[in-house]
């Protein structure tokens, strides 16, 4: 694997390889709480925050966890800071808490943390794991803040709770804001990044 | 509350996989084949079943008369690692042949949100032992429901004429969403 430097670490988690879009990890989230933008928003933060924590703690404990004990370890090191992520919704904004219920807790099981832990953390030093984590975190919010946004629009006619499509001018489509808007509309946002990607790279090998 | 209405919403009306949307990644994962699909769905709701019940005891036992209910997290991610773990060694041993069909699904499950998830929500709402019972067991019936559905569509789809853009994960997508339109139907079944 090639050298890559600190910078380069940080954008591949936004776009290259970003965790929804291209490696489909971290789906659960992605699709049960982007049922508003504001509520992306705070999932992707405080998905982002626990990565970057667990991915520092996980790399500077690297030398020291012995390989066979290392998934419960780093399943403990995330558990540890999702409860601090937890209770500090809780106690900072008990309504978004509340909408996102069990959620926030199952921010543990998120497969995207686990695999930065797992194939990055473990692996490389201080520096560029937290590098790696941060884009990976950001990248998680970018897709769950724009998917929210969709989401919102269509099915409540506003975005952020500000109004902007009037009930006049556009009747709801409450189908987004119920399950299987949520599968349908990444499915069409996959499938669309998809075809402009497939389109770049005929357009580049020509 | 009564057991059945408990084990209806689980498994029908309140899907996990389609209405909560826990357990994602097996359910696109393990989807392709029919076989798989039905070994990794029996093999979730065993661990499920026996997950609810265990950390039913620990919530009820240890955590609420200790006031630590803020461990939840930590304890039951704990609970369900070392149980998969148990289930299989005591699989490996007693049965061979179920081993070699349900064996390689087995460490997958520790990371099924689908098992943490209703761990939380039984914690959440509150049920009984019984009803934490069926809750298990009706979550993992519903999930076993799902993941079979698509396993039979995606099976159909091998023959279909799929845009180029839309291959594999896009359309698997696609689809989950027009199965939990069709399990939105059940909304009307029961109001648990």
């Amino acid at each position: 694997m090639a050298k890559r430097t600190i910078t380069e670490e940080f954008k591949k988690g936004l776009w290259a390889e970003n965790a929804v879009l291209r490696l489909l990890l971290g789906m659960c989230p992605a699709l049960a709480v982007t049922n508003s933008a504001i509520n992306g928003l705070v999932m992707g933060l405080a998905s982002t925050f626990v990565v970057v924590c667990s991915s520092t703690m996980v790399s500077t404990i690297r030398r020291l966890v012995p390989r066979q004990v290392r998934i419960p370890t780093y399943i403990v090191i995330i558990a540890g800071f999702v409860t601090l992520a937890d209770l500090f919704l809780k106690a900072q904004f008990p309504a978004i808490s509340k909408a996102l219920g069990p959620y926030v807790p199952l921010i543990v099981v998120n497969c995207m943390i686990m695999s930065r832990a797992e194939f990055f953390a473990s692996k490389h030093p201080l520096k560029p794991s937290m590098a790696d984590a941060l884009g990976t975190g950001l990248g998680f919010t970018g897709v769950l803040v724009v998917l929210g946004s969709i989401r919102e629009i269509l099915g409540f006619g506003s975005i952020f709770d500000i109004v902007i499509m009037t009930e006049e001018a556009f009747t709801p489509w409450v189908i987004m804001i119920l399950p299987p808007g949520a599968f349908l509309s990444l499915g069409l946002m996959i499938g669309i990044i998809n075809h402009f990607t497939e389109l770049r790279k005929k357009r580049s090998g020509i | 509350m009564n057991v059945v209405l408990v084990f209806l919403s689980a498994a029908i009306v309140n899907n996990l996989v389609l209405s909560y949307f826990l357990g994602i990644c097996p359910f696109l994962g393990v989807s392709r084949r029919l076989d798989t699909a039905v070994n990794m769905g029996l093999a979730t709701t065993f661990v499920m079943t026996l997950a609810a019940v265990i950390t039913w005891l620990i919530n009820n036992y240890i955590l609420i008369p200790f006031d630590l209910p803020f461990l939840q997290n930590v304890t039951f991610i704990i609970t369900i690692a070392s149980l998969v773990q148990l289930v299989e060694m005591f699989i490996r041993k007693s049965s061979p042949p179920l081993y070699r069909s349900l064996g390689i699904y087995l460490p997958l499950i520790t990371t099924n949100c689908a098992i943490l998830g209703l761990t939380l929500f039984e914690a959440l709402r509150e049920y009984s032992l019984i009803e934490s019972l069926f809750f298990g067991l009706g979550g993992g019936v519903g999930f076993t429901l799902a993941l079979v559905l698509m396993a039979g569509m995606r099976e159909e789809l091998e023959f279909a004429d799929v845009p180029k853009a839309l291959q594999g994960a896009p359309m698997t997508l696609l689809i989950a969403g027009m199965l939990a339109l069709a399990f939105m139907g059940f909304a009307g079944l029961l109001s648990v």
